[in-house]
């Protein structure tokens, strides 16, 4: 029995379709690890060990048949419980969806499916995507896997840890400010947020529709850039998906492994200001180093709108979240109050019963962006900053191959230690959302560890539809480096029994 | 109730209309489900129109294509580029809390859409035409009926695509009001972009009404009426609420710019809201949808696809044909109903049209629908077929009496003129004759009667009249066996 846990997506997937091993015993292997370990790090809302099970059985069918299984034959992944996924209960780690089993399935999670991957369960989230290290969610936290007492990042704070942790070969999950990347850097696994438009939106519960990206996180550079080749391409049920050719991304890491010749990167100076713990600064300049040594030509740039762009984002993702999360009203489905004896009191229990407390106050807050007479002075404006975040990309794009920053100021913080101060909080995306802003590809990668053992990420940013040098530059990095290769300690706690969110 | 607007009494009436046309396509506006009518309730649904989690909509091409047919037609400004908006507000039967509508850069701006009343011809300017999504309809059970007066959502609506006509406050009466919304559902219907059923609400409209002394030109304090679901709630809505309003003024009391509903029971509008608790629709651009960009090639094939409208048409009966102005409009008033007509002229072209529209009018209409409209399937007599025949009568072949006899078979049995008047049914007996010996014979059969006849009892020529029209099936003519009986009977 090979370690299937340590194996890549790829080896896993070959082994599958060559039917050395099952996708049965594959995915057993690992439903056993999550009952052992997640008890610690509540990285799963919701384990659907029998929907696994079935899967894999009809991908071993598959290959015995001799049909193709598709190219991740086998390799189990997890779903943040965003995506939506049919007839497994969907609930955004919200009390307001709570029983909520959809009739469709999201295109990315199709996609994956389509291609042989075995999904084991929903993975725990800040609560509709609004948080930064994963408190947010009705069912309570996820641990980091690196030190349990830290937070793993957020929002996609279980798919991260779940990665790290080995209790998934890979995970879906979605960045609006810094979702994917800065839980990935937090927990040391890769995670990109593609180009907007370049994973399907369709069945990914929306929390600011203009920067939800739905994107792939994995535990080396190869096993990411697996999945993304299959979430990405053209889905005419988005309207805003982008009808261009995908792929190429695994053929583009491993070019990376020879050297980027003739790459050049930008450092913008505006990335590594005071607040950048010193640690993270010292590991993503010795990644720079290693970038240089492996040809790349680096440059000092400036994006000098950044400084606008945290702002400019808590703008724009608190109007669309107020609006987008207007339909969860107790009526069709989901959470409802008992008892309202008028329609304004079915609303007002509905949502104040079932929305956590920054679900509710970014609702307020992007209600009164977008009152009338306010439109022009909060969301008129913000769109006209982020048009100029975008502006500073494309200027240095013209003279750049891809940007190298760090991804997140701090590594990971301790539980509760900024539960106190939204403000705080919302900083710790100060380093991710002008990329989201702009719409352009970026990935998280670890570049080594804090004194205490906490990962850094290496946050790697490329023009628009480009992921394909991204996926050079972060292959470039891992081939010269080790530090995707260490594992977290893991503690034995069984998960607890399955509960509602 | 109908009431004269405030004419006499030194005020002038201003209305604007709002009007929503549920576009008949295939499927919804943004998704694929159909938005057919009469289904069971939520039959015709799918996750997207419900607003479910994680759904987005995409755009129905076909409905912008209605939307550009139904702006071109009204002579608006195709903006190459548009954008559709959010609309905010709380109901049951909206399904995302918002409604996806457009807001700045429409799709059309400007145009006009010419309406006449009694004859006159009057126009309307148009502020803009807009595409949206219909909501659901809530159906609400009173207290007893369920328990605690339940309400129930049916969802078929939520999604139905619709054009959002606003005019300008050109409008001077209730009865042009009413006559424009008469026009608007003239042109949706020549179209082919809406069925234009005012009850069943495919067509619909709000009215802006406001009055202000003769000779002020700036506008007085507006009311929005809704429920004006016929042209008699247009119009009696509008002249009510006019006079409601220049009553008030003439008292000395200000008008309250609100929201009121018609009661065509009470005739009477009654406040809903107020502008004070009106909703903050916090638009914003739908970032679901990128903004709609079109080109001129497509919008220039669209317009080259578009029908004769039914104003060319009327201008066309009036002055190429000569027809009275009532009998045009009434040909006018659906397109299926002027094709009828132009196909029957078209193949009788020695025909007179005003005959031919006689009895298209007068005989084919009031065989068919019931809502004033000819749908061919409905028309057992096609056009063709009505042209020969009255291409018969007008050779005199055929008397006009006998001739709607005639019409009567070809309609029930669905066979042509000729096809009739060779089975014999209605062939007249004009062989003189002929019928002088039956009526020989029926006298001499009747020799009482004769004698009483003879003796000054007329009452009985109706008896002896009809026992040949008896004897001869009918087929004698009734006026010449008057004039034989007379001569034998003398």
């Amino acid at each position: 029995m090979i370690d299937v846990a340590g194996a890549e997506i790829a080896e896993l997937a070959g082994r599958v379709r060559r039917r050395e091993i099952r996708a049965r015993d594959v995915t057993e292997a690992f439903l056993d690890r999550v009952a052992r370990f997640d008890g610690a790090l509540g990285c799963y809302l919701r384990v659907d060990a029998g929907g696994a099970r079935r899967r894999a059985d009809a991908v071993d069918a598959a290959a015995a048949a001799g049909r193709d299984p598709g190219v991740l034959a086998g390799v189990p992944i997890a779903l943040k419980d965003i995506f939506v996924t049919a007839g497994v209960e969907t609930t955004c780690a919200s009390r307001i969806l709570r029983g909520f089993v959809p009739p469709y399935e999201s295109t990315a999670s199709a996609r994956l499916a389509a291609a042989g991957a075995v999904m084991l369960g929903k993975l725990n989230m800040d609560e509709f995507a609004m948080g930064s290290s994963n408190e947010n969610s009705a069912r309570g936290p996820v641990r980091n896997p690196w030190a349990l007492d830290c937070v793993p990042g957020g929002s996609s704070g279980g798919s991260a840890a779940a990665v790290a942790a080995g209790l998934c070969a890979g995970a879906a999950g979605t960045d609006t400010g810094g979702s994917i990347r800065q839980p990935a850097a937090l927990c040391g696994v890769v995670g990109i947020k593609p180009t907007y438009g370049r994973v399907s939106r369709y069945g990914v519960v929306a929390f600011a529709s203009s920067l939800d990206h739905p994107g792939p996180l994995g535990r080396t550079v190869d096993d990411t850039a697996a999945l993304l080749e299959v979430m990405a391409g053209h889905d005419p049920r988005d309207a805003t998906s982008i009808p261009a050719p995908a792929g190429g991304y695994r053929a583009a890491a491993a070019a990376g492994a020879h050297g980027l010749g003739g790459v050049t990167i930008g450092v913008p100076d505006e990335y590594f200001q005071p607040g950048l713990d010193a640690e993270v600064e010292a590991a993503v300049r010795a990644a720079l180093d290693e970038l240089a040594r492996a040809g790349a030509t680096l440059v000092p740039v400036s994006l000098p709108h950044t400084q606008y762009a945290v702002a400019t984002y808590y703008l724009i993702c608190t109007a669309e979240a107020s609006s987008n999360l207007a339909r969860y009203d107790g009526v069709r489905h989901g959470h409802r109050a008992d008892g309202a004896r008028t329609l304004d009191e079915l609303y007002a229990r509905t949502r104040g019963e079932g929305f956590g407390a920054e679900v509710k106050r970014r609702i307020m807050l992007g209600t009164y962006v977008l009152r009338a007479g306010y439109y022009e002075a909060y969301y008129g404006k913000a769109l006209r900053v982020r048009r100029k975040v975008a502006e500073d990309f494309a200027a240095v794009f013209a003279r750049c191959d891809a940007l190298v920053t760090p991804t997140s100021p701090v590594p990971a913080f301790r539980l509760g230690e900024r539960t106190a101060d939204p403000l705080q909080m919302y900083m710790a995306d100060v380093l991710t959302v002008a990329p989201a802003l702009a719409g352009v590809p970026a990935l998280s990668q670890g570049c080594g560890f804090t004194r205490a053992g906490l990962p850094v990420g290496l946050q790697i940013i490329g023009r628009p539809l480009d992921e394909q040098t991204v996926f050079r530059v972060a292959g470039a990095y891992q081939a010269r480096t080790d530090w995707h290769t260490r594992r977290p300690p893991l503690t034995a706690v069984p998960a607890t029994p399955q509960g509602q969110p | 109730m109908t009431a004269p607007a405030p004419d006499g009494a030194g005020y002038d009436t201003v209305v604007g209309l709002e009007v929503h046309v549920q576009l008949t396509t295939h499927s919804k506006i943004f998704s694929g489900s159909s938005p057919a009518f009469g289904s069971q309730p939520n039959a015709s649904i799918d996750p997207v129109c419900l607003g479910l989690p994680g759904t987005l909509p995409v755009l129905n091409r076909a409905a912008v294509e209605a939307a550009v047919r139904l702006g071109l037609a009204a002579g608006c400004r195709i903006n190459r580029r548009s954008r559709f908006a959010r609309k905010h507000y709380f109901y049951p039967d909206l399904p995302k809390g918002f409604q996806i509508s457009q807001y700045e850069e429409p799709l059309c701006e400007g145009g006009v859409i010419p309406f006449r009343v009694r004859g006159d011809a009057r126009s309307v300017r148009l502020v803009r035409i807009h595409l949206e999504e219909d909501a659901g309809k809530s159906l609400h059970v009173s207290a007893g009926a369920g328990p605690a007066g339940a309400s129930h959502v049916d969802y078929n609506r939520a999604g139905v695509p619709l054009c959002e006509i606003v005019s300008e406050p050109d409008l001077r009466s209730a009865d042009e009001a009413a006559e424009l919304m008469r026009a608007i559902r003239t042109l949706v219907r020549a179209l082919s972009v809406c069925d234009g059923n005012m009850e069943e609400g495919s067509l619909r409209c709000d009215a802006n009404v406001s009055v202000r002394s003769r000779g002020v030109a700036t506008l007085g304090t507006k009311t929005e009426l809704k429920n004006l679901n016929s042209f008699k709630n247009v119009r009696d809505a509008v002249a009510y609420e006019a006079r409601r309003q220049a009553a008030r003024l003439d008292r000395g009391l200000r008008v309250a710019q609100e929201t009121r509903l018609w009661d065509p029971a009470r005739g009477v509008t009654a406040a809903m809201r107020s502008k004070e608790d009106a909703h903050d629709y916090r638009y914003f651009p739908e970032p679901d949808l990128p903004p709609l960009a079109l080109d001129d090639t497509w919008i220039q094939a669209v317009r080259a696809a578009l029908p004769e409208l039914p104003e060319a048409r009327f201008a066309r009966y009036t002055t190429v044909l000569s027809l009275p102005a009532e009998d045009a409009d009434v040909l006018t008033a659906d397109s299926e109903t002027a094709a009828y007509f132009d196909a029957a002229l078209s193949s009788a072209p020695a025909a007179s049209p005003k005959r031919i529209a006689n009895w298209v009018i007068n005989e084919v209409l009031p065989r068919v629908d019931h809502a004033g409209r000819l749908a061919s399937d409905d028309v057992p007599v096609p056009a063709a077929a009505l042209g020969e025949l009255v291409a018969l009568i007008d050779s005199g072949a055929l008397s006009g009496k006998l001739g709607k006899d005639v019409f009567g078979r070809m309609w029930s049995d669905q066979r042509s003129a000729r096809e009739v008047i060779a089975s014999g049914v209605a062939v007249e007996l004009s062989d003189v004759g002929a019928v002088e010996q039956v009526c020989r014979r029926v006298v001499a059969s009747h020799p009482d009667e004769a004698a009483r006849f003879r003796a000054g009892e007329q009452k009985l020529r109706g008896f002896f009249v009809g026992a040949v029209m008896k004897e001869t099936g009918g087929k004698a003519n009734p006026k010449v066996v008057s004039e034989i009986l007379s001569r034998v009977l003398a």
